[in-house]
C-alpha cells in the first residue's frame, strides 16, 4: 500500500448553515407578512437613536418590534423600550456580528403574525456583519456626518451587502463641514444606484421620506404574497 | 474580527466531508472573494489555530483570491473591476452594481491522503 494525494471536489458555501437558517427565517417572515429591516453601521453612528425614532413614528399606525445586538449590556434595549414597542436584546458576548441562528432564537415566543415591521439592529461594526444573511428584506447601512465622507470608500464590502444607505446626524452637518455631495458620490462610486436617505433623529429631518419608503416596501411585500 | 468563526466553519465542513468519505485531509482549497468580508491573512492564522486538536490538525488552507467581476450593461459583457472603490466598467465607464463574481466564500475541494494498492 502507498499513499498519494488526490483532490476531491466539494463546492460548499462556508456559511451554508447560516444561509439555510436565514432562508427559513425569510420564508417565515413572508408567510406572516412582516417586513424585516436590519441596520448596520460603525459604533456610535446613531443606529439606536435612529431606530428609536423609527419605532416611535411608526407605532401609532403599525405593529413594530425590534431585536438589538450588542456585545454586552441591555442599554440599547432599554432605550428602545421607551418607544413602547416590544424589544429584545441579543448579547453576543465577544462575537462581532449577528448570525441568523441568534435572530431565530431571539424570536422564540413572539408571534410574527402580530407584526408589520421587525427591525434588527446589528452589532456596531462595518466589517463582519457583511458576510451574514439574517433573513431580512432590507439592509440599511448608516453613516453619520461626523464619520467623514469617505466611509463608503473604506468599507465597500458592507455597502455592497446593504440595500439602502442612511446618512445620519444631518443636524451636525454644518458644524463638521460635511459635504453631502462628496458623501453621496462616494456611495454611488462603490454601489451605483444605491438609494440614500439623509436624516436627523434629533430634528426629524428626512424621516418622513424614509418612512414612506418603508410603507411602500411593506405594501409591496403583502401584494406579492397575496398574488 | 470574525475570521476565527469562519475558520471554524471551514474546519467543520471539511471534517464532515472527510468523515463521510472516510479520508484524511491534507489541504482545503478555498475560493475567497474580494467582497466576501473575510480577510485572507487573518483567516490563515486563525485556521492554523483552530485546526489544533481536530482531525484537520497539520492541514493547509489554500486560498484562491477571487477578484470582483461586474456585468456592464453597455458593453453587454462581464468586466473585472480595477478597484473596489469604483464600480464602473473599466472599458466604457458605465456604473454597474451587478456583481457577477467576488462574494465567494466556498470550499471547492479537499486534498486528501488515501491508501491505494501498490501497482504490481
Amino acid at each position: 500500500m502507498r499513499t498519494e494525494p488526490r483532490l476531491i471536489e466539494v463546492r460548499k458555501n462556508v456559511l451554508k448553515q447560516n444561509d439555510v437558517i436565514a432562508r427559513a427565517l425569510r420564508e417565515r417572515f413572508h408567510a406572516a407578512g412582516v417586513f424585516v429591516v436590519s441596520l448596520v453601521s460603525s459604533p456610535g453612528s446613531g443606529k439606536t437613536a435612529f431606530l428609536e425614532n423609527t419605532l416611535t413614528l411608526l407605532r401609532p399606525n403599525n405593529r413594530v418590534a425590534a431585536l438589538v445586538g450588542d456585545l454586552a449590556t441591555e442599554n440599547d434595549a432599554q432605550r428602545l423600550a421607551r418607544s413602547q414597542a416590544p424589544v429584545k436584546q441579543i448579547t453576543t458576548g465577544t462575537l462581532c456580528h449577528l448570525e441568523a441562528a441568534m435572530v431565530q432564537t431571539a424570536l422564540e415566543g413572539w408571534d410574527l403574525n402580530d407584526l408589520d415591521f421587525l427591525f434588527v439592529e446589528n452589532v456596531g461594526n462595518l466589517v463582519c456583519p457583511s458576510s451574514y444573511d439574517l433573513g431580512e428584506d432590507l439592509r440599511l447601512v448608516l453613516i453619520s456626518v461626523t464619520e467623514g465622507e469617505d466611509k463608503p470608500l473604506k468599507y465597500p464590502t458592507i455597502f455592497n451587502s446593504a440595500d439602502v444607505a442612511i446618512v445620519s446626524k444631518m443636524d451636525l452637518a454644518a458644524a463638521v463641514e460635511f459635504s453631502w455631495e462628496t458623501a453621496y458620490n462616494n456611495i454611488q462610486a462603490v454601489r451605483p444606484g444605491m438609494k440614500v436617505f439623509r436624516v436627523s433623529s434629533k430634528t426629524g429631518e428626512g424621516m418622513q421620506a424614509y418612512l414612506e419608503f418603508l410603507a411602500a416596501r411593506l405594501a409591496e411585500l403583502r401584494h406579492t404574497a397575496s398574488v | 474580527m470574525h475570521e476565527l468563526s469562519i475558520a471554524m466553519s471551514i474546519i467543520e465542513l471539511a471534517e464532515e466531508e472527510a468523515a463521510h468519505r472516510g479520508v484524511q485531509v491534507e489541504a482545503v482549497h478555498l475560493r475567497l472573494g474580494t467582497l466576501s468580508g473575510v480577510g485572507k491573512d487573518a483567516l490563515l492564522s486563525c485556521y492554523e489555530m483552530a485546526c489544533e486538536g481536530t482531525v484537520l490538525q497539520g492541514s493547509r488552507l489554500l486560498v484562491e483570491d477571487v477578484p470582483v467581476v461586474i456585468f456592464c450593461a453597455t458593453c453587454r459583457a462581464q468586466r473585472p473591476l480595477n478597484s473596489v472603490q469604483l464600480f464602473r466598467c473599466p472599458e466604457c465607464g458605465t456604473p454597474s452594481a451587478e456583481i457577477v463574481q467576488g462574494k465567494e466564500l466556498e470550499v471547492v475541494a479537499l486534498e486528501i491522503k488515501e491508501c491505494v494498492p501498490n501497482p504490481v
